[in-house]
């Protein structure tokens, strides 16, 4: 088996230092939507002077390297064992390489691990055996502030008048982007997961944030959702990093699973401007990062 | 751009408004969650007896810190291993965690800025009102940026709670940042909380 340990390492430094096209994209429109000389206008004015900054000088994007979320999706005959030890092996290399933050801290004991690796959980790998012959690793960097603001919401939920339809959650999704202000580092991307237990409820709205940011909902009712949520929280004028403006989220991703006849989960994931995710494909000898 | 040097001047904080863009240049300590509880509880509250070097880092970080800023940072730093640092990336970190210590921080160490990201609630502000200080807003994420303006690292302490919350020293050129609370009682952060309230009602109600 091939050892992709320095592929990842290049995988996990693209994914720092370099925010998707997409992003950036958005980004540049949002500023040209905030007023003149505004606060918010300046704050995303910086936002993308860092972008290109991090780019050209090959340093992280944000000091908060987050939780490296990989999704490994291998074909029959790679070992998802050894694979595992390359992610891990490639994690601590890049955190000597400053590429990330040494961020795993024992929860008990308070102890920095000091080179990123923890628990069996720390980094998260997820692995999927799939048919073909092309191996893929997707990671995403998802930092504390962003995560802290995350949310999830057991429907009927009486306060927020918020049943169990696709208006009620509406209605929690918009409460959740009122409740985190800027403090998810707005403008925003969120990922909504409806239905699953608590814990694929969290996972599934991450998942959901690795589409790419101007993609349409394979679902209509879903796809009709997305973009409904999305103008509707920037009219809430939050604004980029909570100052007050027009650009509170950037795009809204959600994926539908099947439920429990008993519960009816709605879970938010707000990932931050610094929405940083990518993915390497390996066939043979060929490896491409996108 | 409003350029500030630090320590600041009691005249300069009482003139700065909610919504003023800032340069600062001087010298500044980083400090968030292991700090302020370290702070709190052992000089403050004083339900922990001091420990190790705690004495000896109060009375140096004393010195630094008055009429000074604190910056809610964990950076990502290089050169661990020579004790050559350098930040390569520097961020705000959200402040609003800090906010059931830093009104008592702040007066005990006369912390006339407190920098970081979120904005933080009424204790704070009221401490901003009679340190007098003020709450200053760093761009979140703007981590490769920030780092250039820090232009030395003259000393770490307390690196035992880890790099990101390890108290760093730093020198800083033109670091920027917006004023969203102010030493009269303004708060950019509770004007939008409000307003963005009565918008989500608006909407719920449709």
């Amino acid at each position: 088996m091939q050892d992709l340990t320095e592929a990842l390492i290049e995988l996990i430094r693209f994914t720092s230092t370099n925010l998707p096209n997409d992003v950036e994209k958005m980004l540049r429109e949002a500023r040209e939507k905030e007023d003149k000389g505004s606060a918010a206008q300046g704050a995303i004015e910086t936002i993308l002077q860092n972008v290109e900054l991090s780019r050209k000088n090959s340093t992280p994007i944000c000091q908060d390297t987050g939780t490296p979320i990989f999704l490994v999706h291998y074909p029959e005959g790679w070992s998802a064992r050894k694979l595992k030890e390359q992610i891990r092996n490639a994690v601590a290399e890049a955190t000597k390489k400053s590429y990330l933050r040494p961020n795993a801290v024992d929860a008990i004991y308070d102890k920095n691990s000091g080179n990123n690796l923890g628990d069996d959980n720390f980094p998260s790998i997820h692995f999927d055996e799939v048919e073909g012959d092309e191996l893929t690793v997707e990671l995403m960097l998802k930092g504390g502030g962003c995560e802290n603001v995350g949310a999830q919401y057991s429907l009927p939920n009486n306060q927020l008048g918020a049943g169990r339809d696709l208006k009620g959650v509406r209605k929690v999704a918009l409460d959740a982007v009122q409740k985190a202000q800027g403090q998810g580092c707005a403008p925003g991307i969120l990922g909504i997961s409806i239905g699953g237990d608590r814990g694929t409820g969290y996972f599934v709205s991450k998942e959901a944030l690795f589409r790419p940011m101007e993609d349409d909902n394979a679902n209509p009712d879903l796809d009709k959702l997305e973009k409904q949520l999305t103008e509707e929280a920037n009219q809430l004028g939050i604004g980029p990093m909570g100052f007050g403006g027009k650009t509170t989220v950037l795009a809204t991703k959600i994926k539908g699973m099947h439920r429990l006849p008993a519960s009816f989960f709605v879970t938010v994931s707000y990932m931050c401007w610094a929405n940083r995710h990518r993915k390497m494909t390996v066939r043979g000898e060929e490896i491409k990062y996108e | 751009m409003k350029p500030i040097t630090l320590p600041f001047t009691e005249e300069t904080i009482r003139s700065l408004q909610v919504g003023d863009p800032v340069a600062l240049t001087g010298v500044m300590i980083t400090g968030r969650d292991a700090m302020h509880k370290w702070m709190s509880d052992t000089f403050i509250k004083k339900t922990r007896q001091p420990q190790g070097d705690d004495l000896e880092v109060y009375e140096a970080i004393k010195k630094l810190l008055v009429g000074s800023a604190i910056y809610h940072c964990g950076p990502v730093v290089a050169g661990l291993d020579t004790k050559q640092y350098k930040f390569v990336a520097a961020g705000p970190t959200t402040s609003t965690r800090e906010e059931p210590y830093q009104g008592d921080v702040m007066k005990h160490f006369n912390i006339r800025g407190v920098i970081g990201k979120g904005g933080m609630g009424a204790k704070t502000s009221a401490a901003c009102q009679d340190v007098p200080g003020v709450y200053l807003h760093a761009i979140g994420g703007a981590a490769s940026l920030i780092a250039q303006r820090v232009t030395k690292v003259l000393g770490v302490y307390k690196l035992d709670f880890g790099v990101p919350e390890a108290m760093w020293v730093i020198e800083v050129k033109d670091f920027p940042a917006v004023v969203t609370m102010d030493a009269h009682g303004n708060s950019l952060h509770a004007d939008i909380e409000t307003k963005s309230k009565a918008a989500l009602e608006k909407l719920l109600a449709a």
